[in-house]
C-alpha cells in the first residue's frame, strides 16, 4: 500500500497541502467555488507550526487503527489496500473517533454531523496534499521505497562527513 | 475445532470474529443470540428513536458479514446454561451445542428498579433495538406530551435528546447531586444541564422515582421521592446496565461483579473466554479489574479474545472509561479519572461557560489519567493517547490547554515511539 511520508527538514509551514486537500474534498473542487461553500469544505491534515517546529500530521491508516475500533457505527473500515476510510451515510457525528486518535487527525464537519478523515484522496493518482506540496516535503510511495531513500540519504550523509572528517 | 459465540452484541463478538478468521479461515463458528437482528451497535437505538438513523444503518457491519465470513449465525435463540465439563451449552430449546473455544459476549442487562407501577404500559427500558421498537409502537398508539428518562447518566441524556428532537417535554429525574454524575465533574455537568434546560428539558437532581401511576393500565404520573408530582405518558428507565452473567451463575466460571478474566481474556475456566461489558477485564487508570462498558474496549476485547482462541496469543493492555457523546448539539468527551477521589492530584483547565467550552486535564505524578472536553473537542484523541502510553507530561504540561495544542508541543521520543516503520517522523 502506498502511503504518505514526510521529510520533515523540507516543510516551510505554508499550508500549501492543507488548501489543496480542503479543495479536493469539496462538492466543486475548484479554490474559487469551495470558498463559498456551505459548509465549508474541511481539509484532513494538520500542518502543525509551534515549538520552532513545522511538522505537518497525516493520518497513519494505523493497523489496528484506534478510530476504527472506538467507530461505533461501523462507519469506518479498512478496504482491501489497508486504507483507513469512514462512510459519511453511517456516521452519526458521536466523535468516537476523534476521542480515540492519538495524532488528533480525526476532525468534524458539524453542520452534517459528520467525522471527516484521509482517503488518500481516492480519485486522485496522487493525493491533493502531496501534489500541492511546493518543496516535497510530503511523499506517495511504498514504506519500503521510501525508507530505502532515507537510508541511502543518510548514508550519503555519513560518507560525505566522513570524506570531509578524513 | 469449533468456536461458538454468545451474543451478537456487535463490538466483542464481531471483533473477535474478525479476529478469529484473520487466523483461522476454515473452522466453524457458530454465533448464538437471543436477538433476531444481525449484528447492530446498540448505541444507535437513540439516534434510531430520534429518526436520525434508518433501521437499514443500524447495523455495524455489510449485511453479508457473518456469510463472509462463513459465521452459522442463530439469531433470535437464547442460550440458558454453560457446562464447562462438557463443553457445552444447552439452547431453551433443550438443544446441546458442543464447542472448542467458547466466548462469553453477553454484554449487560439493563436495571430496571422494583418500583410500584413499573408494569404499566409506556414503561420502557433502554438498551436493545427492541426497546426503541417497542417505545415507537407506543408512541404511534398514543398522544405522548410528556415524558420522564429516570437517569441523567450518558444512555438517558440520549434517551431525552431523541425524546426533545420528536417534540416531546421531558423531565430527567437523576438520583445524584448532578446530571452525568459518574463521568463528569460538577461544571461540566452544569454547562450540559443548562444547555438541556435551555432546550426546554427539565431537570430534577437528588431525587428518584419512588411510585408510577396510571389509569387504563397505561403510565400517567410519577410520584418523586420528595412526593413532587410529573405527570407524563412515556417513562424511561436508563439508569444504566449491570454484567448480563446469568448464564454462568452457578458454574465453575468464576464470577466477580462481571465474568472474571486474566489477561487473554479466558475465564476461570480453560478455553472458556469472557469479553465486552460483561467482562470484568483491566483498567489501566484505576489500575483494577472491573467492568467498563464503552465501545473502544468492547471491539478490543473482542478481538484480543478472538487471537487468544484461535491459538496466536495476545494479551491484552487494559483500557480505560472513556465516552464522546454529543448530547442536542454539545460535544462532550470525558476521558479516564475527571474527578479525583482524594488529594494529590493536579487539575489543569480552561473553563469558559459563556462559550461552552470546558477542558480540565487530571494529572497524578506527572501523567495525565483523566480529561474532560465539552465543546472544543479537536485533537482530544492526543490527550487520550498520552494516557493510554503512560507519558510524563513532565516540561510540557503546560502546553497541554493551548488553544493551538498539538503534536508538536509533545516530546521528540514520543512522537517517534508512536509512529512504525524507519524514517516515519511526526
Amino acid at each position: 500500500m502506498k502511503e504518505i511520508f514526510v521529510r520533515l527538514n523540507r516543510c516551510t509551514g505554508c499550508h500549501s497541502c492543507q488548501l489543496a486537500c480542503a479543495v479536493e474534498h469539496s462538492a466543486s473542487k475548484s479554490l474559487f467555488a469551495a470558498i463559498t461553500e456551505t459548509p465549508r469544505p474541511r481539509y484532513r491534515l494538520y500542518v502543525e507550526l509551534g515549538n520552532g517546529e513545522k511538522v505537518p500530521l497525516l493520518c497513519r491508516h494505523c493497523d489496528p487503527a484506534p478510530c476504527l475500533e472506538a467507530c461505533m457505527s461501523g462507519a469506518i473500515y479498512r478496504d482491501e489496500r489497508g486504507v483507513v476510510l469512514g462512510r459519511d451515510q453511517s456516521c452519526v457525528g458521536c466523535w468516537n473517533c476523534m476521542m480515540a486518535c492519538p495524532y488528533g487527525v480525526v476532525g468534524w464537519q458539524k453542520e452534517r454531523r459528520i467525522a471527516v478523515k484521509c482517503d488518500l484522496c481516492p480519485d486522485l493518482e496522487v493525493p491533493a496534499c502531496v501534489k500541492a506540496c511546493p518543496t516535497k516535503a510530503l511523499v506517495y510511495a511504498e514504506a519500503e521505497e521510501f525508507t530505502g531513500g532515507v537510508r541511502r540519504a543518510a548514508a550519503g550523509v555519513i560518507a560525505r562527513a566522513a570524506a570531509a572528517g578524513g | 475445532m469449533k468456536y461458538l459465540i454468545i451474543g451478537n452484541s456487535a463490538a466483542a463478538a464481531v471483533g473477535a470474529i474478525e479476529a478469529i478468521r484473520s487466523q483461522d479461515r476454515t473452522n466453524p463458528i457458530t454465533v448464538i443470540s437471543d436477538e433476531p437482528y444481525l449484528a447492530y451497535s446498540r448505541p444507535l437505538i437513540s439516534y434510531l428513536l430520534a429518526g436520525q438513523v434508518s433501521q437499514e444503518n443500524m447495523f455495524y457491519r455489510e449485511k453479508d458479514f457473518y456469510e463472509n465470513n462463513r459465521v452459522e449465525a442463530r439469531l433470535g435463540e437464547k442460550a440458558i446454561s454453560v457446562d464447562p465439563e462438557s463443553k457445552s451449552i444447552t439452547l431453551e430449546t433443550g438443544e446441546k451445542l458442543f464447542f472448542d473455544k467458547l466466548l462469553l459476549a453477553t454484554g449487560g442487562t439493563p436495571i430496571f428498579p422494583e418500583v410500584e407501577g413499573r408494569d404499566l404500559e409506556g414503561v420502557f427500558t433502554f438498551t436493545r433495538w427492541d426497546d426503541v421498537q417497542k417505545i415507537m409502537e407506543f408512541m404511534a398508539r398514543n398522544r405522548i406530551e410528556k415524558a420522564v428518562v429516570v437517569g441523567g447518566g450518558l444512555i438517558g441524556l440520549k434517551a431525552t435528546e431523541a425524546l426533545v428532537e420528536r417534540g416531546i417535554k421531558v423531565t430527567v429525574v437523576e438520583l445524584a447531586d448532578r446530571i452525568l454524575s459518574i463521568t463528569f465533574d460538577h461544571k461540566a455537568a452544569a454547562m450540559v444541564e443548562g444547555y438541556l434546560k435551555e432546550r426546554g428539558v427539565n431537570i430534577i437532581t437528588d431525587n428518584t422515582v419512588s411510585l408510577i401511576k396510571g389509569d387504563n393500565s397505561k403510565v400517567e404520573k410519577v410520584i418523586l421521592k420528595d412526593q413532587r408530582e410529573v405527570p407524563c405518558q412515556l417513562l424511561i428507565f436508563a439508569i444504566g446496565v449491570q454484567p448480563n452473567v446469568d448464564l454462568v451463575r452457578g458454574t465453575s466460571i468464576r464470577v466477580n461483579r462481571g465474568i472474571v478474566v486474566n489477561k487473554y481474556l479466558e475465564t476461570s475456566v480453560p478455553d472458556i473466554y469472557a469479553a465486552g461489558d460483561v467482562a470484568e477485564a483491566f483498567d489501566l487508570v484505576m489500575g483494577i479489574d472491573r467492568p467498563i462498558p464503552i465501545w473502544p474496549s468492547a471491539y478490543i476485547q473482542g478481538t484480543v479474545a478472538g487471537y487468544n482462541m484461535a491459538g496466536l496469543p495476545r494479551e491484552y493492555g487494559g483500557w480505560f472509561a472513556m465516552n464522546s457523546v454529543d448530547i442536542c448539539g454539545l460535544p462532550t468527551i470525558s476521558v479516564g479519572l475527571t474527578v479525583p477521589p482524594e488529594d494529590g492530584y493536579e487539575i489543569l483547565e480552561d473553563h469558559h461557560p459563556q462559550k461552552l467550552t470546558y477542558r480540565k486535564i487530571v494529572l497524578k505524578d506527572e501523567l495525565v489519567v483523566g480529561a474532560i472536553f465539552i465543546g472544543k473537542i479537536d485533537r482530544a484523541g492526543i490527550i487520550t493517547g498520552l494516557i493510554k502510553d503512560r507519558v510524563k507530561v513532565s516540561g510540557f504540561k503546560q502546553h497541554l490547554l493551548r488553544e493551538d495544542f498539538g503534536l508538536v508541543w509533545l516530546p521528540k521520543e514520543y512522537r517517534k515511539h508512536m509512529v512504525s516503520g524507519v524514517g516515519v517522523e511526526v
